[in-house]
């Protein structure tokens, strides 16, 4: 099977999984309501105060319910020893690592549309810069937290606890992609700087680390 | 080897004395700051040290991916140990400092942010290792090894973008430094270094012994089970 063959399997065996059981996006959008109501309520911010800390909210909620479908990717993978399957078959690493990244990637994008009228209800959002830069800093944004994560689930896979080690993880590695999607959001809805900067750096945060992935992945998986 | 460990032990010992009288009595008392200065002989060195221990941690993790020596391993463990233990000592003298002169005890400045945001991921790289099972726990830690150093200055970038873009109220280094003073900072570094070292040699051999007394125990179940 060539390259892409194995990837689009996996990918879409994923995809017909979840959308049979809907188990992680049932569990992520249900969490993400959750953090946008909690935190509406305790901020209760006015339109002109939310526009500065919706950026924040916003990928707060994104990164803390993508956890909850990070976790699941590999954890299912466990339960009848298709991990160990795959690692004795001829098939190489790397299209698995990108199968997995992709289908984290979906669920998370699902996630984002469905939440982003939520947001712009609650917080009475209205973008003052260009609104339409919104839509590749979500992309980026959204990769930058996936690729990572879905790495790093796959190294906590290793560990006692591995639901608890997996977010202390990719918090602390995920700071400088944070800061990048945060700044660029707030950049946008406040209309006041240029997201230019921001956007660069969360490209050059997703080039460095895909690359690192699918250079080390391989060593992770059949780490013996 | 083991005859070298004393004298280290010894010289350290006498080095550090000798840079406690040198820093808080030999150097001059600053003159807008007065004596709170003198933690600067503390603060600077081992703020060297961490990152020195830091980029050991990123050597000696990626020649264990080359070589898979456990000498490798157990270095860039103790260097991340000690490293952690450096780099907290930099983030509490900081703002004992910062509280007299700034007038503030933390600021999202570039140093300190990077300093903070270093901890946190050599903290999570040791709880990484704490939590690791089995046998592949040296792969999996240098590869987040790896990566930690990878991350570093993409996160040096976007704080110094986040700051130039938010002035912060502390106007920081500048000004040239009292060649007396350079000198005593010197001393205590060269002491902080021996330190270092002495506690890195002393870690290495604890965990060497660990790994061994380990690795007997294991054999010891096997040989039971055996017969």
């Amino acid at each position: 099977m060539s390259f892409f063959a194995i990837t689009r399997a996996t990918l879409t065996k994923d995809i017909r999984l979840e959308w049979r059981s809907k188990d992680a996006i049932n569990a992520m959008l249900f969490f993400a309501l959750l953090v946008v109501v909690i935190f509406s309520f305790a901020f209760d911010p006015t339109a002109e105060e939310s526009r500065r800390i919706a950026g924040g909210l916003i990928w707060v909620a994104f990164l803390f319910a993508a956890v909850v479908a990070l976790n699941q990717t590999w954890a299912r993978e466990l339960r009848n020893q298709v991990l160990d399957a795959y690692r004795v078959s001829p098939a190489p690493a790397n299209p698995l690592f990108l199968a997995k990244a992709f289908g984290n990637f979906i669920f998370v994008s699902v996630l984002e549309a469905l939440m982003a009228p939520l947001f712009i209800a609650f917080y009475k959002l209205r973008a003052l810069g260009p609104g339409w830069q919104l839509v590749p800093i979500a992309l980026l944004g959204t990769w930058a937290l996936v690729v990572n994560g879905t790495f790093f689930a796959a190294i906590s896979l290793r560990t006692r606890s591995r639901e608890i080690m997996l977010p202390l993880l990719l918090f602390p590695f995920s700071i400088p992609a944070l800061l990048g999607m945060v700044n660029a959001t707030t950049a946008v809805l406040t209309g006041e700087q240029s997201a230019k900067f921001w956007v660069a750096l969360l490209l050059a945060y997703d080039v460095v680390f895909t690359t690192a992935c699918l250079l080390f992945f391989e060593l992770v998986l059949e780490a013996e | 080897m083991k005859r070298g460990f004393p004298i280290l032990a010894i010289v350290t010992a006498l080095l550090l004395s000798f840079a406690l009288y040198e820093a808080l009595i030999v150097a001059p008392t600053e003159q807008t700051m007065g004596n709170v200065q003198r933690i600067f002989y503390y603060h600077v060195p081992s703020a060297w040290t961490a990152f020195l221990l830091f980029a050991i941690n990123f050597v000696a993790s990626i020649l264990y991916l080359i070589k898979r020596s456990e000498k490798a391993d157990i270095l860039a463990l103790v260097s991340a140990e000690v490293g952690v233990v450096f780099c907290t000592v930099v983030l509490i003298t900081g703002p004992i400092w910062a509280r007299p002169v700034w007038g503030i005890w933390w600021t999202w400045d570039l140093r300190l942010t990077l300093t903070l945001v270093l901890w946190l991921i050599y903290v999570s790289y040791l709880l990484l290792r704490r939590f690791s099972t089995g046998g592949k726990t040296p792969v999996i830690a240098a590869v987040v090894a790896i990566f930690g150093a990878l991350d570093v200055p993409l996160v040096y970038f976007s704080i110094w973008f986040f700051r130039t873009q938010h002035p912060s109220p502390v106007i920081g280094g500048g000004g040239s430094l009292d060649p007396r003073m350079a000198h005593v900072l010197l001393i205590n570094w060269a002491a902080f270094l021996c330190l270092a070292w002495l506690l890195c040699w002393t870690r290495y051999e604890l965990e060497v012994a660990e790994r061994r007394v380990e690795e007997s125990h294991a054999m010891e179940s096997l040989m039971e089970g055996s017969q």
